[in-house]
């Protein structure tokens, strides 16, 4: 189990600055993703975007702002957990929570921080009728190690980088490999998709175009995936796995469940802290919201200040907190 | 002011009217009159939360942009007259329209 003071439910901006606040007041901080990098949308949809309303930065390429927070809250080691999503929150006796993730790590922590910005990122899925019957029994969301896929029949679905890149990687273990993709052409890294015509070219994969998923079957566990293609013929493929890689979309997950007050998504929160409903659970940056709430990183940065001077009395109850300026006391790294 | 028809996800039809003049897109004319349309990018055509179909007036309103394309394909699902909210201007191109609320995001 790891321990930590704070645990923080998000690794975008707000929950990465929120490290810093806490490390100058003593505060030691965990942060859980389920993304498997640090940076929230920034690092996952726009990373080469310019934002223009960072104080001090006329202009910071979004991913730039991620790895300087990163540099930032270095002296204060936050410990991270990524690519697992946060599942179930249990309440000790002594008024801590431990986390446990979707992969059962735990995390005990004094105070809960809900970083969250618009939920957690989750695999689009395609529509098919028994989809759910075969999740975890050979149709899987996310590649994440590729040797549970050697010597397997792998049909991969999808047009976009992410299906042309582990096309390419998998065209190496697995026995078989086929793309199935509803256009002609394919609009992700021109490199990756002249490579994926040379592996079909070359008959290392098969390389279905202008087709649908229309049908998945097995007894049990997933035995054939069954397309249709443009004039309505349809093309039924032996597979032990199925990969829809459709990118991703924001869900509020389990956070729905644990008692917080919520409107339309977000998490009502008391201005004066940031407070949630319950004790010790605090939710800051895009995921809460109040009377005038706006969206802006800079208003998450905020919010990470405030409530971290709210949470110090949860930490160290026996202490008096008193205020300190960075360029009078420095960065005490620990 | 133009005005155009929304169909929600249940098929529930609602005339609005939006101001032209104001540089706005239809994804924030969606989020403005209470659709639950994500827009988790905030409009950059980068994340296809605010997928729509053009049901009627598609003649009128063009087809979707390359930055829309790039969206709309990787999606598991999206029709000949898909469109992102975002990229679509309020314009008088708009006026009669009917858009539908696409994707299973919101």
């Amino acid at each position: 189990m790891i321990n930590t003071d704070i645990c923080i439910i998000g690794a975008g901006p707000v929950g990465l600055f929120a490290v810093f606040e806490a490390g100058l007041l003593k505060m030691r901080c965990h942060l859980i993703d389920a993304l498997p990098q640090v940076g929230g949308q920034l690092s996952e949809i726009y990373p080469q975007k310019p934002i223009y309303d960072i104080p001090g930065y006329p202009e910071v390429k979004a991913q730039e702002l991620v790895d300087n927070l990163m540099e930032q809250i270095k002296p204060f080691n936050p410990t991270f957990t990524l690519g697992e999503r946060v599942d179930h929150l249990a309440k000790q006796d002594d008024g801590s929570f431990v986390i446990t993730t979707s992969d059962k790590t735990q995390v005990h922590a004094q105070v809960i921080v809900i970083a969250g910005g618009l939920g957690c990122f989750e695999p689009r899925k395609p529509v098919l009728e028994n989809l759910e019957t075969f999740e975890g029994k050979g149709v899987v969301y996310m590649v994440k190690n590729p040797e549970t896929f050697r010597d397997k029949k792998v049909v991969i679905a999808g047009g976009g980088d992410s299906a042309l890149d582990w096309t390419i990687y998998l065209a190496d273990v697995a026995e078989r490999v086929t793309l199935v993709h509803r256009n002609e052409t394919f609009r992700g890294a021109p490199d990756s998709a002249s490579k994926v015509f040379d592996l079909a070219n070359n008959g290392k994969i098969d390389l279905i175009l202008s087709a649908n998923l229309k049908e998945i079957n097995g007894d049990g566990t997933l035995e054939t995936v069954k397309l249709e293609n443009k004039a309505k013929e349809e093309i039924t493929i032996d597979a032990d796995y199925l990969i829809p890689l459709f990118g991703l979309s924001p869900k509020l997950g389990p956070i729905a469940d644990w008692g917080l007050s919520i409107d339309k998504n977000a998490i009502e929160v008391d201005t004066t802290d940031y407070s949630t409903g319950v004790d010790r659970i605090y939710a800051i940056g895009d995921i809460n919201t109040y009377e005038g709430k706006l969206k802006l990183i800079l208003c998450g940065f905020h919010e990470a200040a405030i409530m971290m001077h709210s949470a110090f009395k949860y930490v160290y109850p026996d202490q008096k907190l008193s205020f300190k300026y960075t360029t009078v006391n420095g960065v005490n790294a620990f | 002011m133009v005005t155009f028809t929304v169909e929600d996800h249940d098929g529930n039809r609602q005339s609005i009217e939006a101001p032209d003049d104001m540089g706005l897109s239809l994804m924030e004319i969606l989020k403005a009159s209470e659709y639950p349309v994500l827009a988790t990018c905030g409009g950059m055509a980068l994340c296809a939360t605010c997928h729509v179909e053009v049901l009627e007036g598609e003649d009128a309103l063009g087809e979707a942009t390359d930055v829309e394309l790039d969206q709309l394909e990787n999606l598991p699902e999206y029709f000949p007259t898909s469109r992102l909210a975002c990229q679509v201007r309020i314009s008088p191109e708009l006026e009669g329209a009917v858009i539908k609320l696409r994707g299973e995001d919101n």
